[in-house]
């Protein structure tokens, strides 16, 4: 138990009507301690059923666990109670990219730019998602006139030749982008797709699973003595992952099945990161 | 001896070892240490278990089940982790000229014997 940790509990239990239960369920809730969060949490909510804070906090513990409706219900009563409250707007808006209606998506984030405009993260993630939504849509986009044309001298896009499309991160690589994703610090995909054969696409899960990781991974090097991290490799009977972060603001997560060897997933890794890299200073 | 502390014993004789730790999956709580001077094993296995259970998660989404071993690499050496059965995971660090392949095998080897 971390020494804020336990000044919080010691707090709490020293005063049980203080709202010392919001940091200390986000504290444990950042430690992965996500059931102990959660009675925290909900023994707060319990004293105090109108404050939007509380309801935020569960939220964020329901989508760490994975419980997604859970999740969008408690930032849906988080924004009755407080309607300009950014981070849940960002929240729902979380599970709506999630789930694909990016429209949704936009909307909330919309919302949460107005709500909050020096939040530099949300106009990212919009441009992002209108990006996504651009190249999702079928057919040809008809002109829209908020958004500036692109200059005349802009190159045409060649066709990949591996089946990716043209705005991929690893539309360079011959391997193509399949087992491969590039995700924001928010948890949000940037690129690449991640399929299993019992439940199709996963990269948004995934992908939602790495929010964080590199920030983890950082802390625990550094106050280990051991310095900046360069990767992660895991192993695990049905495959190898191996993850590494490109920039400070993104993880790249490369999966492979256990016949190719890990050193070789690493180097997968690393020409994949240098792909990202170079298609992030693009987009920049 | 108990099996903890011998599982403890084998990981930190491989060279360049600093130490290791076995945690409580859970909670991210010591169960048992070998560390060397200077090194926090409370926070040691606080971080290591955060990471390896977000890892975790990811990879069950990912459709491949549970890691079997994990290397967190830096600049400085790497953190390794294998997690056993019984809610325990065994943690080591280990330094730049450490011979990670052997450390790998004896780690596999000692979770093992917790399932």
């Amino acid at each position: 138990m971390t020494d804020n940790i336990r000044s919080l509990t010691s707090r709490l239990a020293e005063e049980p009507s203080s709202l010392a239960f919001l940091e200390l369920g986000e504290a444990l809730r950042q430690r992965g301690q996500l059931e102990a969060a959660y009675k925290v949490a909900r023994g707060g909510q319990n004293r105090y059923p109108g404050l939007a804070d509380a309801h935020d906090l569960i939220a964020r513990i329901l989508s760490d666990q994975g419980d997604l409706a859970g999740a969008f219900d408690a930032w849906s009563d988080a924004l009755r109670l407080d309607p300009l409250r950014t981070s849940a707007l960002k929240g729902i808006a979380f599970l709506y990219y999630r789930a694909g209606d990016l429209l949704a998506a936009v909307e909330h984030l919309e919302r949460a730019a107005e709500s909050d405009p020096d939040d530099e993260s949300i106009p990212r993630a919009l441009a992002r998602i209108r990006s996504e939504a651009r190249r999702s849509a079928p057919g040809p986009r008809p002109p829209d006139a908020s958004e500036p044309a692109p200059p005349p001298s802009e190159p045409v896009p060649e066709e990949p030749t591996n089946g990716a499309g043209s705005e991929s991160p690893f539309g360079a690589l011959e391997e193509g982008e399949h087992g491969l994703l590039l995700v924001d610090s928010n948890g949000l995909r940037l690129g690449g797709t991640l399929t299993t054969s019992a439940e199709g696409e996963m990269g948004d899960r995934v992908a939602a699973q790495l929010a964080g990781l590199s920030r983890e991974a950082a802390r625990a090097t550094r106050l280990l003595g051991l310095g900046a991290w360069h990767s992660i490799s895991v192993e695990t009977p049905e495959g190898q992952l191996v993850l590494s972060a490109p920039t400070a603001e993104t993880v790249l997560l490369a999966v492979r099945d256990r016949s190719l060897p890990m050193a070789r997933v690493g180097l997968l890794a690393e020409r994949a990161a240098r792909a990202a890299r170079t298609w992030l200073e693009r987009e920049a | 001896m108990s099996a903890a502390q011998t599982a403890l014993d084998r990981v930190t004789r491989v060279p360049g070892v600093r130490g290791a730790i076995i945690l409580s999956a859970s909670d991210g709580l010591v169960v048992a240490e070998q560390l060397m001077d200077g090194i926090d094993g409370r926070a040691a296995a606080a971080l290591a278990g955060s990471l390896v259970g977000r890892l975790t998660r990811a990879a069950r989404s990912a459709g491949l089940g549970e890691p079997a071993f994990v290397q967190l690499r830096s600049e400085g050496g790497s953190i390794l982790a294998a997690p056993g059965g019984q809610d325990v995971v065994l943690v080591a660090v280990a330094g730049p000229e450490a011979n990670v392949g052997l450390a790998r095998l004896e780690m596999l080897d000692a979770a093992g014997r917790f399932v």
